[in-house]
């Protein structure tokens, strides 16, 4: 790859851009798009991509409700293979490629190095190939829907994956098995920039809060992402070549793939909610127009999070027959991981104390996430909890409590920084007011859609059902009309971002206030970011920021809010 | 039609959370459960009341109002409120671990009842050989329920046992129970297990002993071969839910029983064939042994068919081909409880063999 030589690259040794000449217009046509080394660039290629299986994943997750309106089979589908591919591919275009390269490759990748003040990632031709193969790995997984099918849930179980399913699952595999390198190649890339690019004076404790969980979760996808790749190979030799490593026939274990399949999943569950609660951290603190607080309680949270996050795969297990001894381990370490969530939550709403608070869309976005967040964690505890997992365990309370975290917390949170950062990545304004309303849209969909279905888990319905008993139907019914609202909240939301790109570019450089380093460059930035040698800011000096009416910018007070080079935390390492 | 309001769910003797607790998992359970709604709607309470509190107080009042200095830490607080939820949720894990091995280790003397899970369906054998498609139990008598699996992963889950385990091929799971409640209640599949996995309920009934009694004796009546055969194809035989009888396609299924023995097929290996009765028990008993072309091979091997149950199911296959499909009996799923399934007797030994093998 390295070796290809790259047309857009011949613009980084281009001296000195024009006048109102930004990362969007510097270069034109669609190979100076595709072959970018541009970090910028690369992230709203990624932006565009996922957005669009968002809405793919979405439709999917529409059909699922709209089946469920009636007990018994129809009105969508009366064949449950169907049914089984609807919620399989909904799951699977959701987790491998929506919700885990969604912060980090969009957020990430636009913002990291420019909160570093740096003018691009450590690789940027590893970021262009990580885009690339995030791309091959879509392709195959909608010519796996194409071409057959998968019905496997996005988990994958043995044997019903290597044996009875008669769907694409080998392509489906091997795209999930190339997206994991893309996430790979991210997370390590991420890692050195953060090590190797900060600034002079930017200790690790002087970084935004926002790095610290870009770092946690690269540490996760760089040590757990190749576990899901030998197992996915596994899966593939078993069902293509019969080599028996998980079905009992052949003479392997069917609870060792679940093992495996757990030892990564589940710290993708980190992967997928530490990059939200970075955002968090920053929406939070700039929208207080308050220091955060208790930085380093949040700093250190995210590690600790991605430490126990590898401890405690088993809780997925409870009923699965591995040993009592174990389960007991397991549910003991799984208490452990609820303690520095906790922390973060604590920690955020003191950082609203004494602040001055701003509705404006993105912390709608951000209380939201509070309020959901709170809930997906605390009904963890139900789940936790040995005695009461068996009932609840395959039930829709588990349904309703990873929606919660990954669709109210992690999704939420995406949508938040994306309404936050939109301002700097397409020097665009959104209507607020219309975003507000879709943020209170969102937020009511998704308690209608998701609570009622903790009672109908409660109450013993299982998940994956096509047709339920008809005691469960009013459950299902608030649910649906909830998704809908759901829906169309989400396309409105999105159709007000993307809809901005017709005018003219009218954002100032620094609309909400923020302290951090993105907010002192252009919108949008120019092609290298900093156009001069950057002048380094303490990322939570919000007092430092001044409302400018003439501007209508906020900006920094001269010689105000810098960062030290000596003192504490300024060290480097 | 139910209505949008879950009446239907609390008329059955449930709470807003639970259905009605039958078994002596239920009470704790239910307690574990509330003991930490209460906490956690007490932690949600605080941080939402307290969010929702300083977002009024301190909302800004205007574009350029100046950024107030407020803490940026607070050492004591902040291991405080480490320290609590730690302690706390040290007690949730003590109670839920407690339960928990209340549920695993089964009393000594509990009655043991084989499960045999495939795909879609349940089969139930108790210690006299009487087999069953429905869980028939005693009130206040303890079961060991000894499970396997033919084919994918399966879970048992009872939700008014508060009971589930999963049922995983290659291996015996194990879970036990006490019912303490009578009347009928669901037992689910909870584990995936494809096309019909939702299709793989049935029901356990728990009994006074007199009734229990006389349900295990009306388990060992058979009936004709080919009635037995037709309730073994709608019950525990699984045959159903991929092998019509009036010839049309079951999507993921397999060839229709209709004309079987009429038509000519072409097989994987095998050739060119008609359908006779050596081929029809030669497919249940190895169903990859000649697979008919445009058909998957997903079809399980058996579990817990006798050799009694396999004969009629190959007269009842022979019948349905030639004359037609017998009265059926699973299509309304009421009468599936009260007729004893597909009844049958396992002609082993104990009473099923005494009583059924006479035939």
């Amino acid at each position: 790859m390295t070796s290809i030589t790259v047309p857009g690259s011949t613009a980084i040794e281009r001296p000195e851009h024009g006048r109102g000449e930004d990362y969007l217009n510097c270069d034109k046509g669609w190979r100076s798009w595709l072959l970018t080394l541009d970090h910028k660039r690369i992230g709203v290629m990624y932006m565009i991509a996922i957005t669009f299986n968002f809405f793919l994943g979405g439709i999917m997750a529409l059909l699922v409700r709209a089946e469920l309106w009636t007990h018994a089979p129809g009105p969508i589908t009366t064949d449950g293979v169907i049914y089984n591919n609807l919620f399989t591919l909904h799951g699977a275009i959701m987790v491998f490629l929506v919700i885990i390269p969604s912060i980090p490759a969009v957020l990430g990748n636009f913002v990291l190095p420019i909160m570093l003040g740096a003018k691009d990632v450590a690789f940027p031709r590893v970021n262009l190939m990580s885009f690339h193969l995030y791309m091959v790995g879509t392709i195959m997984l909608v010519m796996a829907i194409l071409t057959g099918g998968l019905d496997t849930g996005w988990t994958f179980y043995t044997p019903y994956s290597s044996v009875l399913s008669s769907s694409s699952v080998v392509m489906a595999v091997m795209g999930a098995f190339i997206l994991g390198f893309s996430s790979i190649f991210t997370g390590l890339n991420f890692i050195v920039t953060i090590h190797k690019m900060r600034p002079k004076g930017m200790g690790y404790f002087r970084m935004p809060l926002f790095l610290w969980s870009i770092y946690a979760t690269a540490l996760i996808q760089i040590l757990a992402t190749p576990v899901l790749g030998i197992t996915l190979l596994l899966l593939t030799v078993e069902r293509a070549l019969g080599f028996g490593i998980f079905d009992p026939k052949l003479g392997g274990d069917p609870v060792l793939f679940q093992h495996f399949f757990w030892f990564y999943s589940h710290p993708a569950v980190y992967i997928m909610i530490l990059p939200g609660m970075g955002v968090i951290s920053e929406l939070i603190s700039t929208f207080s127009r308050r220091h955060i607080f208790g930085y380093r309680f949040i700093a250190y949270s995210s590690i600790m999070i991605a430490v126990f996050g590898f401890l405690v795969w088993g809780h997925h297990m409870f009923t699965s027959g591995q040993s009592e001894l174990v389960t007991a381990i397991f549910s003991a370490l799984t208490f452990s991981v609820s303690i520095p969530s906790a922390i973060k939550v604590f920690n955020w709403v003191a950082t609203l104390y004494k602040g001055s608070i701003s509705l404006a869309s993105p912390m709608l976005y951000a209380l939201s996430f509070l309020f959901l967040f709170g809930i997906g964690g605390l009904t963890g505890l139900f789940l936790g909890a040995l005695a009461t997992d068996m009932h609840l365990h395959d039930t829709y309370f588990v349904v309703a409590h990873f929606h919660y975290v990954m669709m109210g917390s992690a999704l939420v949170a995406f949508i938040g920084g994306i309404h936050y950062w939109w301002p700097k990545m397409f020097g665009r304004m959104f209507n607020d007011r219309i975003a507000r309303l879709c943020a209170i849209g969102v937020f009511v969909g998704f308690n209608l859609t998701f609570f009622p279905q903790f009672l109908a888990g409660t109450q013993g319905m299982p998940r994956r059902y096509h047709e339920y008993k008809p005691e469960f139907e009013g459950y299902m019914r608030w649910s649906t009309i909830g998704a809908f609202v759901l829906g169309i909240s989400l396309f409105v939301a999105f159709y007000n971002l993307f809809s901005t790109l017709r005018k003219e570019k009218d954002a100032p450089d620094n609309p909400w206030g923020g302290a951090t380093l993105e907010w002192t460059v252009s919108s949008p930035p120019p092609h290298h970011n900093f156009d001069s040698e950057p002048t380094i800011y303490d990322p939570y000096a919000l007092d430092a920021v001044v409302w400018n009416p003439e501007t209508r910018s906020f900006e920094h007070k001269k010689d105000a809010g810098l960062l030290e080079e000596s003192g504490e935390g300024a060290e480097h390492a | 039609m139910s209505s949008i309001l879950p009446a239907s769910v609390l008329a059955q003797g449930g709470g807003v959370w639970f259905p009605a607790q039958a078994s002596s998992f239920g009470p704790e359970v239910d307690w574990i459960f509330h003991f930490i709604l209460w906490l956690s709607v007490f932690f949600f309470v605080l941080i939402v009341g307290l969010m929702t509190y300083f977002v009024i107080k301190y909302r800004r009042r205007s574009e350029d109002e100046p950024a107030p200095v407020g803490p940026t830490h607070n050492q004591k607080l902040e291991v405080t409120w480490t320290v609590i939820p730690t302690i706390l949720v040290g007690f949730i894990f003590w109670f839920g671990f407690e339960g928990y091995m209340d549920m695993r280790v089964a009393p000594r003397d509990a009655t043991q009842i084989q499960v045999k899970a495939k795909t879609w369906v349940w089969t139930f054998v108790y210690p006299g050989g009487q087999v069953s498609d429905v869980l028939y139990l005693q009130k206040d008598k303890d079961y060991q329920f000894i499970m396997s699996s033919a084919d994918v992963l399966h879970s048992m889950y009872v939700p008014a046992f508060r009971l589930k385990y999963d049922v995983v091929p290659g291996r015996y799971t194990t879970a036990w129970v006490r019912p303490t409640e009578l009347g009928e209640y669901n037992l689910f599949c909870a584990e995936y297990c494809g096309k019909d996995h939702s299709r793989m309920n049935t029901k356990t009934v728990v009994l006074e002993p007199d009734a229990f009694e006389a349900q295990l004796k009306k388990l060992a009546e058979v009936g004709s071969p080919i009635e037995y055969g037709r309730r073994l194809y709608d019950g525990r035989g699984g045959c159903k839910a991929c092998h019509s009888l009036d010839g049309s396609a079951v999507s993921g299924g397999g060839p229709s029983f209709k004309d079987l023995y009429v038509r000519e097929r072409t097989t994987n290996p095998g050739g060119t064939f008609k359908a006779d009765d050596n081929y029809v028990r030669e497919s249940i008993l190895k169903p990859q042994a000649k697979v008919v072309e445009g058909y998957p091979p997903v079809m399980p091997a058996p579990a817990g068919l006798s050799d009694t149950d396999v004969d009629a199911l190959v007269q009842f296959v022979r019948h349905a081909s030639e004359v037609g499909p017998v009265a059926g009996t699973a299509d309304d799923p009421a009468a599936k409880g009260d007729q004893g399934g597909g009844g049958g007797g396992d002609a082993k030994d104990g009473q099923g063999g005494q009583e059924g093998g006479g035939r």
